[in-house]
């Protein structure tokens, strides 16, 4: 009865081999509406994804017919929440290919997950003089927690530098490992350039020197298939919201072992299993770090669209995305004094760029009037942007829904700036 | 394109692209800077002033057109004037630029262009941190101020 109840929030999971995106388009409600008389073009992906109507559906008949709390009630419905809430985790746990579920750890997003591991593994393992090497292309939320932890700890952050394309140096990324790296953090896919790193070159030349590895997967998780142990990452963190799911919920994978040894994040309910006055043992994994009652229609939104995105096929995704980005790579080269920031070779769905005296700022109000929305600005990325010597710049960012004809509309839209500014 | 015109009006963008006042002043004896986290504008406005009236004013920095192009007419406009008529403008800009407005545009004279500002609220902003930082430096306030 659970099961049958249970199947019914998950959206058929047959691949659809042909891509079609006008089908997948009628998928997102949103993007049928009008924004000052224009129809929606939606470019701001790398900030949050819209939503697809299964999600959507998923998390309504989670509050219409299942809502209550987990693991505490011998009641159908917290059997059934309970059941929604764990079988996410399984499909979280198979969408990464990781070896076990009690590795999936539901957090908060990629912000939290990263400041769990530095809070507890991190103050658990590094120690005075250690180093954490990081990038120059790193989210703030992939800076300032080591920033954090290397202050209580009297560590040391070391920085591996990028090129003019935007793609880490590898030879001086392994010039900065030594015996005192403790920890490499790095983005798998730059929120503001789009660069891909050599994720699996960077784990194992880390291995080497015994150094752990935090992958920041936030902008990977929707344009790439990711394989946990493919890679042999030590963690991996992401962001729901930005593959399809709602905002507040996220992951953080870890290999069971380092779980294991960790000590517990946030104290509270479900992460126990008995409490004295004298003395609290903690629940096994993954409850361990799960304090509180959590974000369960989050989770049951999380699993959907991650069942969504492995209807689509994620190589079919990716496909058409390399095509849309390609195609507004070339559209916007085609306009005069315009700069790409981050032409790395193996990039995904970013297109980061500034015009010759127009403010971005400017650009983006302009974007507007026309129904595009793209971010501008730092992009939490303040020290990369001055690596690059711009204060911000214009981002459209993909997603599975946009078209060529919206690469158009971007490219019309950066006329219309050039005008209002010639 | 036609309300796109109320926000870049043509001295709007005229200034955006040849500020005036734009340099560092060697006598000023106030400065400020203005910092909008939010998309990266950064302005350091410099202050002479003498018996209470503002002698000379500069300013230094980038930032989006609105921005720029407010600091460059806050500096034509406030020039020579007494600092409690420069704050009691800021007030009255402020009021335009929010859409508070009574008679206050006609009081303004060219600043009044920045009106179209408030349709649009995210870049409310831009328009004041100028403002805001001269403010600041005419109150002897030597930290950074952010619109944040
Ligand atoms: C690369 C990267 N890391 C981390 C984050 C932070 O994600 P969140 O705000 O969902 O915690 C983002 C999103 O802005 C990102 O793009």
């Amino acid at each position: 009865m659970t099961t049958a109840a249970n199947t019914a929030f998950r959206p058929q999971t047959a691949t659809r081999t042909d891509f079609d995106v006008y089908k997948v388009r009628a998928d997102f409600p949103i993007l049928a509406r009008k924004i000052h008389g224009k129809p929606l073009v939606y470019l701001d992906n790398a900030a949050t994804t819209q939503k697809p109507q299964p999600v959507i559906d998923a998390m309504v008949r989670y509050y219409t017919a299942e809502n209550s709390n987990i693991h505490r009630g011998v009641h159908t419905l917290s059997e059934l929440a309970t059941e929604s809430y764990e079988q996410s985790r399984a499909t979280v746990q198979r969408f990464l290919n990781a070896a076990e579920a009690r590795e999936i750890v539901f957090v908060r997003g990629t912000t939290e997950g990263i400041n769990l591991v530095a809070q507890t593994w991190g103050r658990a393992n590094i120690g005075r003089g250690d180093e954490i090497l990081i990038s120059a292309m790193e989210h703030h939320s992939n800076i300032v927690p080591w920033q954090i932890l290397c202050e209580q700890q009297g560590a040391n952050l070391r920085v591996a530098p990028v090129n003019d394309a935007g793609e880490l140096l590898l030879g001086e990324f392994e010039k900065l490992l030594g015996a005192k790296t403790k920890l490499v953090a790095m983005a798998h896919v730059s929120n503001a350039l789009g660069t891909v790193n050599p994720v699996r070159k960077i784990v194992e030349a880390a291995h080497r020197f015994d150094a752990r590895v935090l992958l920041d997967g936030a902008q990977a998780i929707p344009h790439l298939a990711v394989d946990v142990r493919a890679i042999d990452c030590d963690f991996y963190v992401f962001s729901g919201h930005k593959v399809y799911a709602p905002t507040g919920i996220g992951i953080l994978y870890g290999k069971a072992e380092l779980l294991e040894a960790m000590p517990p994040y946030q104290g509270g309910g479900d992460m126990i299993s008995s409490v004295t006055f004298e003395k609290t043992l903690y629940n096994r994994l993954p409850h361990k770090f799960e304090a509180g009652t959590p974000h369960v229609s989050g989770t049951i939104g999380l699993g959907a669209a991650l069942e969504y995105v492995k209807s689509m096929g994620i190589e079919s995704i990716a496909r058409h995305e390399k095509q849309i980005l390609a195609y507004g790579t070339k559209r916007l080269r085609e306009i005069p004094g315009l700069r790409l920031i981050g032409t790395a070779r193996q990039k995904e769905g970013i297109l980061s760029f500034v015009l010759e005296g127009v403010h971005p700022h400017d650009v983006g109000t302009i974007l507007d009037q026309e129904g595009i929305a793209i971010r501008t600005g730092h992009h939490c990325a303040q020290p990369l942007m001055e690596r690059f010597g711009v204060p911000a710049t214009a981002r459209a960012s993909l997603a599975l829904y946009n078209t060529m004809e919206e690469m158009d509309a971007l490219a019309n839209g950066l006329q219309k700036v050039r005008e209002v500014f010639a | 394109m036609s309300e796109l015109r109320d926000l870049y009006q043509d001295i709007i963008l005229e200034h955006s692209k040849r500020p005036r006042n734009y340099r560092t002043l060697e006598v000023a004896n106030r400065k400020a800077e203005g910092f909008n986290p939010l998309c990266g504008d950064h302005f350091t406005i410099y202050v002479e002033v003498g018996d209470g009236q503002i002698r000379d004013i500069s300013f230094q920095g980038s930032g989006c057109a609105i921005s720029k192009a407010s600091a460059s007419m806050m500096t034509q406009a406030v020039k020579g004037k007494r600092t409690e008529e420069a704050e009691e403008l800021f007030q009255k800009f402020h009021h335009v630029v929010t859409g508070k407005n009574g008679t206050e545009s006609i009081e303004l004279g060219k600043l009044a262009a920045f009106a179209g500002v408030s349709e649009y609220p995210v870049r409310v902003k831009c328009a004041t941190l100028a403002w805001h930082a001269l403010r600041a430096a005419l109150r002897g306030d030597q930290h950074a101020v952010s619109t944040e």
